[in-house]
C-alpha cells in the first residue's frame, strides 16, 4: 500500500514537470509567434494598397488623399537619408566614447560616465522632439544654417545639399537628433566588445612600443571588427524605427527634396502623423504597407547584427 | 660580474598594488648577453619584477614602483622616460601565444614599423632574418600571408619571439613562455633562447626549475616579494646558500 | 600612458645598417613624432565624443528643468487637460498612463519570464530556444509604430474603437523581449550546484526552478521589469492607434484613454502657449521618472551582480 503510494506521487511529480515544460515552450513558442504575427498582420493589412500599386508604390512620390495615389519614395527618402546622417555623425562619436571609456578613463569615472552615456538612451523619444522643436531648430536656425547656407551652398556637386531656407527643421535636423538618440546603443556595445579582447594581446602590442591609438587601431578593432559593425547595424536599426523625435523636427513635407535642410518625411513620421485620421481602405492600407515596409527593412538589418554580435562571441570562445 | 657587463641594475625596488607590497626591496644586477631565469612559487613576485623592466605594469592603475631599475646607468622608473621607446627597446614575450589579428608577415612588420622607414625589400629582408631568428623560417616562408592564427600553439609563440626580435630590442622578457605548450615545442623553445643570448639580454620567468637549470646562467629565487637567493645557476642548483632555497629546488616545498 | 620624451642619445638614430646580427634597436625620430602626433590627436578627438555625448545630455536636461518647472504646480495632479485658454492640468493624462503601464507590465510580464525560463532552464537542445533567443533580440529593438500597427490591426479593428486596453496590450509586446532577456540571463547566473542540491533533495524540477533558481534570481529579474516599465512609460508611438487620446478623466480601461506621451505630443504641436506650458510639465515629469527608473534598475542590478 504504502509502496503504490509513493508511485503514485512519482507520476504526478512526473506529470507536474511535463507540464511545467511544455508551458513554457509554450511561451517561448508565443515569442516567435508574435513576430509572425505581426508579419502576416502588416501583409494582410496592406493587400488592398499592394494590390492597387504594386511595385509602381515604391517608384512614384505621390502621396495625394483626395485622388486615392499613393507612392512611397519620399518617406522610404526620407528614412534613409535621416538614419545615413545619424550613422555619419553617431558612429565616429560613438567609437570616441567608447575608446575613452576602455583605454583613458581613469577608473572611478567609468561608472558615473557609463551611467550618463546609458541615460542618453532613456530620455523618452518625444522629449527628443520636443527640444529638438522647440530648442535645437530656432537656435540651429538663427545662428548655424545661414552660415552653412552661405559657405556650402555654392559648392560645386555637393552645393545642392546645402542649399534653402533656414527654418531649422529638415532631414538634416532629424538625422542629428537621431544620432544623438543612438549614440548611446552603438558606444555600449563597442566598449563591451573592446572589452573582450584579451589583455595579453593588447599588452604584446603595448610591449612592442606601440602608442594607444596604434593598439586600438591595429590590435582591438581588427580583433572585435565583427562586433563593431553589429553595434552599428544595431544603431541603424533603432534610427530607422525612431518615431516621435522625427515626427517632430523631419518638417512632414511630402514633395521630394534632396536637400538636407528641406523638410521630408520618413515612414514612422508618416505613420504618426497620418494613420489615427485616415480614411478609406486604401489610404489606411498604404500607411500600413509603408509599417511593412519598415518592419522588413528593420529586420534585416537587426537580423545582421545580431548575427554578426553572435559570430564575435564564437570566435571568442573559439580563443579562449 | 664586471661593471661593464651588466645591463640592467635594479636598486632598492619596492612595488605595491594597491596597498599590498608585492616586492621588497629588490637588488640585482643583469648580465648582458646573459640568461637570467627568475624562480619560486606562485606569487612571489617573479612575474611582477619583470613587468618593471618594460613599466607594462602602468597600464593600469593603483599599480606602483618605487627605487631604480638602470637600463644602461639610466634610470628607466624617471618620470622623464618615454614609455613606448622603452618599450620597444625591452622587448616582451607572453604567457600565452598573442599573434595579432592579421598576417605572418604583417605580425612581424608591426614593431619595425612603428620606428623604422624600410623599404619593401629591405622589410622583406628583416622579416626573414626575424623568423630565421626565431627557427620558424622554414616553416613559414610559403605562407607569409596566412593569419598568424593558422599556425600551431608552438609555432604562434615562436612567431611572437620573431616579432619581438624583428625590431632588434637590447633586451627580451620572457614570461613563462613554454607554459602554454607541449614538451616538443617547449624544448624548440629552449634551443632558441641558447641561440639569442649571443646577441640579447634574456629575463626569463619559469614555473619549471629544470628549465632554469637548463636555459639559464644566472638564477634568482624569489619568495613573498623578496629576492631569497641570486647566483651563478650551478650554485644555486647545486649548492644553494640559503636553506629555503635548498628546500625549494629539492621539491621539499613549493 | 606618460608620453613624455627624452630617451636618451643612447640610441642610434640611424637605419642605414643592414639588419644583420649586430643590428640593434634603431630608430627614425620622423615617424616616432608623427606617431605621437597622431596618438595625441586621436586620444584628444576621444575626449572630445565623451564631452559631445555629455554636452547634449545636458543640455536637454537643462531644457526641461527650465522649461518645466514653471507649470509644475498643484493643478497639474488635481485637473484634467483643459481646452485651450482655461486652466487645467495633466491628471488625466498620468492616470491613464500609470494604468497603461500598470496592466501593459502586468500582461507582459508573466509571458517574458516563462519564456525566459524556457530558454535558461530547457533551452540547451533542440531548435526553439535559439530561434526565440534570436527573434527576441529582434524584438527588442523592433520599431514601437509597428507594434502600434498590429495592434491595431488584431485588436481595435476587431472591437471597432479605440481602448485603454489597447494601448496596455501594445506597451505589453514591448515589456516581453526585456524580460525574457533579463530573466534569461540572470537565471544563467545562478549557479549549477543550487539546482543540483535542491535537486538532490528530491524536488522536482517545476518546484525546484519556481522556488529555488527564480527565487534566488528575484532580484535580477526585478531589475529587468523595472527596465521595462521604464522603457515602456516614455513610449508615444505605439499609442497613437491604440490608446488615442481622451480630454476627460475616464477610468473605464474600454474607451480611448488620456496619456502622458500624447498629451505632450498633441500640446507641443498646438499653437497654444499655456498648452506648451503644460506639455514642458508633463516632460518634466516623464523623463525624470523614467531616469530615476532606470538608475533604479541599474543600481539593483550592480547589488546583485556584485554580491556573486
Amino acid at each position: 500500500m504504502e509502496k503504490y503510494n509513493n508511485e503514485q506521487r512519482m507520476n504526478r511529480q512526473m506529470m507536474l514537470d511535463k507540464l511545467f515544460r511544455n508551458v513554457t515552450r509554450m511561451f517561448a513558442f508565443l515569442v516567435l509567434a508574435l513576430l509572425v504575427g505581426i508579419l502576416i498582420s502588416l501583409v494582410i493589412g496592406a493587400l488592398p494598397s499592394i494590390k492597387a500599386f504594386g511595385w509602381q508604390f515604391f517608384m512614384t512620390s505621390d502621396w495625394d488623399p483626395v485622388s486615392q495615389k499613393f507612392g512611397a519614395l519620399v518617406p522610404i527618402y526620407g528614412t534613409l537619408a535621416t538614419s545615413l546622417i545619424a550613422l555619419l555623425i553617431g558612429v565616429p562619436v560613438s567609437f570616441g566614447i567608447a575608446l575613452f571609456l576602455t583605454e583613458l578613463c581613469p577608473t572611478w569615472l567609468k561608472r558615473p560616465l557609463g551611467i550618463a552615456v546609458e541615460l542618453l538612451a532613456g530620455i523618452p523619444s518625444i522629449i527628443y522632439g520636443m527640444w529638438g522643436l522647440f530648442v535645437f531648430a530656432p537656435l540651429f536656425a538663427d545662428h548655424v544654417q545661414p552660415m552653412l547656407i552661405d559657405n556650402l551652398g555654392e559648392l560645386p556637386l555637393i552645393g545642392f545639399l546645402f542649399q534653402g531656407a533656414p527654418m531649422g527643421i529638415g532631414i538634416f535636423t532629424a538625422g542629428l537628433i537621431l544620432a544623438i538618440m543612438i549614440i548611446p546603443f552603438i558606444a555600449s556595445v563597442m566598449r563591451d566588445v573592446f572589452e573582450v579582447v584579451p589583455t595579453l594581446l593588447k599588452e604584446s602590442a603595448y610591449g612592442l612600443g606601440s602608442t594607444t591609438w596604434e593598439v586600438v587601431r591595429y590590435v582591438v578593432l581588427p580583433y572585435t571588427k565583427t562586433g563593431v559593425v553589429g553595434g552599428i547595424m544595431l544603431g541603424l536599426g533603432r534610427a530607422l524605427g525612431e518615431t516621435m523625435a522625427v515626427t517632430f523636427v523631419i518638417g512632414n513635407s511630402s514633395n521630394f527634396a534632396t536637400g538636407l535642410f528641406e523638410p521630408g518625411n520618413s515612414i514612422a513620421s508618416s505613420l504618426a502623423n497620418e494613420f489615427a485620421e485616415a480614411s478609406g481602405e486604401l489610404y489606411l492600407s498604404s500607411l500600413i504597407q509603408l509599417g511593412l515596409i519598415l518592419f522588413f527593412i528593420t529586420f534585416v538589418v537587426l537580423a545582421c547584427s545580431k548575427m554578426l554580435l553572435l559570430r564575435l562571441k564564437k570566435q571568442e570562445g573559439k580563443a579562449s | 660580474m664586471a661593471e661593464n657587463n651588466i645591463k640592467l641594475q635594479v636598486k632598492n625596488l619596492n612595488f605595491y598594488y594597491g596597498k599590498f607590497h608585492a616586492l621588497k626591496g629588490i637588488n640585482l644586477d643583469i648580465a648582458s648577453r646573459k640568461v637570467t631565469a627568475f624562480i619560486g612559487p606562485s606569487g612571489c613576485g617573479k612575474s611582477t619584477l619583470l613587468r618593471t623592466f618594460n613599466r607594462m605594469f602602468q597600464l593600469y592603475p593603483g599599480l606602483n614602483a618605487e627605487g631604480e631599475i638602470l637600463l644602461d646607468g639610466h634610470n628607466i622608473l624617471g618620470r622623464d622616460v618615454d614609455i613606448n621607446l622603452l618599450r620597444a627597446k625591452v622587448g616582451m614575450v607572453f604567457q600565452k601565444p598573442t599573434p595579432f589579428p592579421m598576417s605572418i608577415y604583417d605580425n612581424i612588420t608591426f614593431g619595425v614599423k612603428l620606428y623604422e622607414k624600410l623599404s619593401k625589400a629591405e622589410m622583406d629582408d628583416r622579416v626573414e632574418w626575424a623568423l630565421r631568428k626565431a627557427a620558424l623560417w622554414n616553416e613559414v616562408k610559403d605562407k607569409l600571408k596566412q593569419s598568424g592564427n593558422s599556425l600551431s600553439g608552438g609555432q604562434q609563440q615562436r612567431l611572437c619571439i620573431a616579432r619581438a626580435v624583428a625590431s632588434r630590442p637590447e633586451v627580451l622578457l620572457l614570461d613563462e613562455p613554454t607554459s602554454a605548450l607541449d614538451p616538443i615545442s617547449t624544448a624548440h623553445i629552449e634551443e632558441l633562447i641558447h641561440e639569442l643570448k649571443e646577441d640579447y639580454t634574456i629575463a626569463i620567468v619559469t614555473h619549471n626549475m629544470q628549465q632554469a637549470a637548463r636555459v639559464s646562467d644566472y638564477t634568482a629565487y624569489m619568495y613573498l616579494g623578496e629576492m631569497v637567493e641570486f647566483g651563478d645557476t650551478d650554485a644555486i642548483f647545486t649548492t644553494p646558500k640559503k636553506k629555503a632555497t635548498e628546500d625549494y629546488i629539492t621539491g621539499k616545498f613549493g | 600612458m606618460n608620453d613624455r620624451t627624452h630617451i636618451p642619445a643612447a640610441i642610434p638614430s640611424s637605419s642605414a645598417e643592414s639588419p644583420g646580427q649586430t643590428g640593434r634597436f634603431a630608430m627614425d625620430p620622423s615617424i616616432y613624432r608623427r606617431r605621437r602626433l597622431v596618438n595625441a590627436f586621436n586620444m584628444g578627438a576621444s575626449m572630445m565624443a565623451m564631452v559631445f555625448g555629455l554636452f547634449w545630455l545636458f543640455w536637454i536636461l537643462w531644457t526641461l528643468i527650465d522649461q518645466g518647472l514653471g507649470g509644475l504646480s498643484l493643478d497639474v495632479f488635481s485637473r484634467s487637460t483643459p481646452p485651450p485658454g482655461s486652466v487645467g492640468g495633466l491628471a488625466n493624462a498620468i492616470y491613464g498612463s500609470l494604468l497603461m503601464t500598470l496592466f501593459g507590465t502586468l500582461i507582459g510580464t508573466p509571458i517574458g519570464i516563462l519564456a525566459g525560463v524556457y530558454l535558461a532552464e530547457f533551452g540547451q537542445r533542440g531548435w526553439l530556444a535559439p530561434a526565440t533567443r534570436f527573434i527576441n533580440d529582434i524584438l527588442l529593438s523592433a520599431p514601437s509604430i509597428v507594434i502600434g500597427l498590429f495592434i491595431y490591426e488584431m485588436y481595435v479593428v476587431s472591437v471597432g474603437h479605440f481602448s485603454g486596453w489597447a494601448g496596455a496590450l501594445a506597451l505589453s509586446i514591448l515589456v516581453i523581449p526585456v524580460v525574457v532577456r533579463t530573466t534569461e540571463n540572470m537565471l544563467r547566473l545562478v549557479p549549477g550546484s543550487l539546482r543540483e542540491a535542491a535537486a538532490a533533495l528530491g524536488a522536482p524540477q517545476w518546484k525546484v526552478t519556481l522556488y529555488v533558481t527564480l527565487r534566488s534570481a528575484k532580484a535580477g529579474v526585478l531589475t529587468g521589469i523595472l527596465l521595462a516599465v521604464a522603457r515602456i512609460s516614455g513610449e508615444t508611438a505605439p499609442l497613437l492607434f491604440t490608446a488615442l487620446n481622451n480630454q476627460f478623466w475616464n477610468s473605464n480601461m474600454n474607451q480611448p484613454m488620456a496619456n502622458l506621451p500624447i498629451v505632450i505630443f498633441q500640446f507641443a504641436m498646438s499653437p497654444y502657449a499655456d498648452w506648451h506650458t503644460l506639455a514642458w510639465a508633463g516632460s518634466l515629469l516623464i523623463t525624470f521618472s523614467v531616469l530615476a527608473l532606470n538608475i533604479i534598475a541599474r543600481w539593483m542590478g550592480s547589488q546583485k551582480t556584485q554580491s556573486h
